[in-house]
């Protein structure tokens, strides 16, 4: 089982740490011929117009939605696998969602609070400067804070607002990784 | 059901957190609305929003302040990235205001003119997230546990020379090195060396009131912190250092930087991520040198990237730092 991080622009060693924790080789993802020799992908958490430009240069979006590899993505990474971005279309329209960038305001508005996971149970949420989930056409919502869906599942792939890397919980990680036996 | 949900904000992890979103990106000083979307298009993780670049500091001189918050705001409305401004060092009341006005993180910085001769800024009371410049391991090590979440190397703002940079990161790097092979007890001394530097309020009184200088462990030296509590603050951040064989908080390049070859050199010497001051917009092109910033940087392991960037782009003429009379240099403020 090799399980690739997205190595863009953002936290990807605080993936890399949580792949560690539950005993999975964790393989850098820089450029498109990473994609060929991994069994899933996390999208880390960073920004998103960032990670997605260089994306598109080294013509890993399109690469990434041919070979069907299931993906996390961690709250910019969730944006960029949602089909609605702030009503325009997203780059990889993987997990079928809207979603609405900063929409809690800016980083004073950053948050955490305890949430209720499906399948996984109590666990404190860290929000920054996140999207807000607005509508979920497929797939289940695992969990929701103020109403909002904050986690969704989709076969094999989950997306989520918050950053269970930076609170240092492994177990959403742990998720993913079973969801890809 | 009764579910207490337990929303805290302004904590330590989400200043940490937010630094750590940063990380591979560049931030780029912005003067304008205009100059904020050049960099956004162009890749910038962020922008910094300035009244004057330090290219411009240097050369009209007088006091340079915290940005005027029409400026901030007018920058902060043009973007979605986040937005950075800078207040004097030691300046609270500064920082208090660019928290009201909700920017995303402050920069204690060297490039304005500092405010208190003897202290920084009490990060902790502040609930968004600083970063902070840092000559070596001693000047990262004061500003983390004074609550920073990241730190910058000062390098020598607004030259263009990328020398000063790489002598604070060979320092820093140096200066990791040095704990990662040091026993509990030479830490410690080092930790009591470190502590040093919140001295001088206190030193400079009693010299004044009784001609001489006695200090103990129980004495209060900033804050509400007595010197020996100080002490163990630096002691611990040295452990964590110690620990993770790096700065426990997001560390950048800054200082210096004026060209894509520049932000790969820092990549290189392991830096975070980079911050752009007057090279992006002091340069012939401004937009093709920020993109080429980022591709470079997000691209430090490819030199056929570099090269591809680098191809007719020019960069600002610059100042040599080694030809500067001391007192022109502004990496010298903070302690």
């Amino acid at each position: 089982m090799r399980v690739g991080i997205l190595d863009i622009q953002g936290d990807v060693s605080e993936h890399l740490e949580m792949l560690k924790k539950i005993n999975v080789e964790g393989v850098m993802v820089r450029y498109k011929k990473d994609l060929d020799s991994i069994d899933g992908l996390i999208i880390p958490g960073g920004e998103s117009t960032v990670i997605g430009s260089i994306l598109k240069a080294r013509g890993m979006d399109k690469y990434i939605l041919d070979i069907k590899i299931p993906v996390m993505g961690t709250c910019a990474g969730l944006i960029l696998i949602s089909e609605k971005v702030d009503d325009k279309d997203g780059l990889m329209p993987i997990l079928k969602i809207s979603v609405s960038r900063n929409a809690y305001g800016t980083q004073r508005e950053s948050f955490e609070t305890d949430l209720k996971i499906n399948d996984v149970g109590s666990f404190r949420g860290v929000f920054i400067r996140a999207p807000r989930i607005d509508e979920v056409r497929k797939g289940v919502v695992l969990s929701y804070f103020n109403g909002k869906p904050v986690m969704v599942k989709d076969g094999r792939n989950i997306g989520l607002t918050f950053h269970p890397e930076i609170y240092g919980d492994e177990r959403i990680h742990k998720l993913f990784v079973d969801g890809l036996d | 059901m009764s579910y207490e949900l337990n929303v805290k904000y302004g904590t330590d992890l989400l200043k940490k957190g937010f630094a750590k979103m940063t990380k591979g990106g560049v931030i780029m000083d912005v003067t304008t609305a205009e100059q904020a979307k050049i960099a956004e298009e162009a890749g910038a993780i962020s922008v910094m929003a300035l009244e004057r670049v330090p290219a411009d500091i240097r050369a009209e001189g007088g006091v340079a302040r915290m940005a005027d918050p029409l400026k901030i705001k007018e920058i902060m409305d043009a973007v979605t990235i986040p937005v950075m401004a800078k207040v004097r060092i030691g300046h609270l009341a500064e920082a208090k205001a660019l928290e009201a006005l909700g920017v995303d993180m402050i920069d204690e910085s060297e490039v304005l003119t500092p405010a208190d001769p003897f202290f920084h800024v009490n990060k902790r009371e502040i609930k968004i997230p600083f970063v902070c410049g840092a000559r070596n391991l001693g000047e990262a090590v004061r500003r983390i546990w004074e609550g920073a979440a990241m730190i910058r190397t000062k390098g020598e703002a607004g030259t263009g020379d990328i020398i000063e940079a790489v002598r604070h990161v060979r320092m820093m790097n140096q200066g990791i090195m040095e704990v990662k092979m040091s026993d509990d007890n030479e830490i410690w001394d080092m930790a009591v060396h470190i502590a040093k530097s919140y001295e001088n309020l206190i030193a400079q009184t009693r010299e004044m009131l009784h001609g001489k200088v006695v200090i103990s462990d129980e004495d209060v030296v900033f804050a509400n912190f007595t010197y020996g509590e100080i002490k163990k603050g630096m002691y611990d951040v040295l452990k964590e250092i110690k620990a993770a064989g790096r700065l426990p908080v997001v560390n950048f390049a800054a200082g210096g930087v004026a060209s894509p070859a520049d932000a790969v050199l820092m990549m290189e010497h392991g830096v975070d991520g980079i911050f752009v001051g007057s090279g992006i917009f002091k340069s012939q092109d401004p937009k093709r040198m920020a993109s080429s910033v980022v591709q470079a940087t997000a691209a430090w392991d490819d030199p056929e990237i570099l090269v591809e960037v680098s191809k007719g782009l020019g960069g600002m003429k610059g100042r040599n730092v080694e030809k500067m009379d001391e007192s022109e240099k502004i990496q010298g403020r903070g302690w």
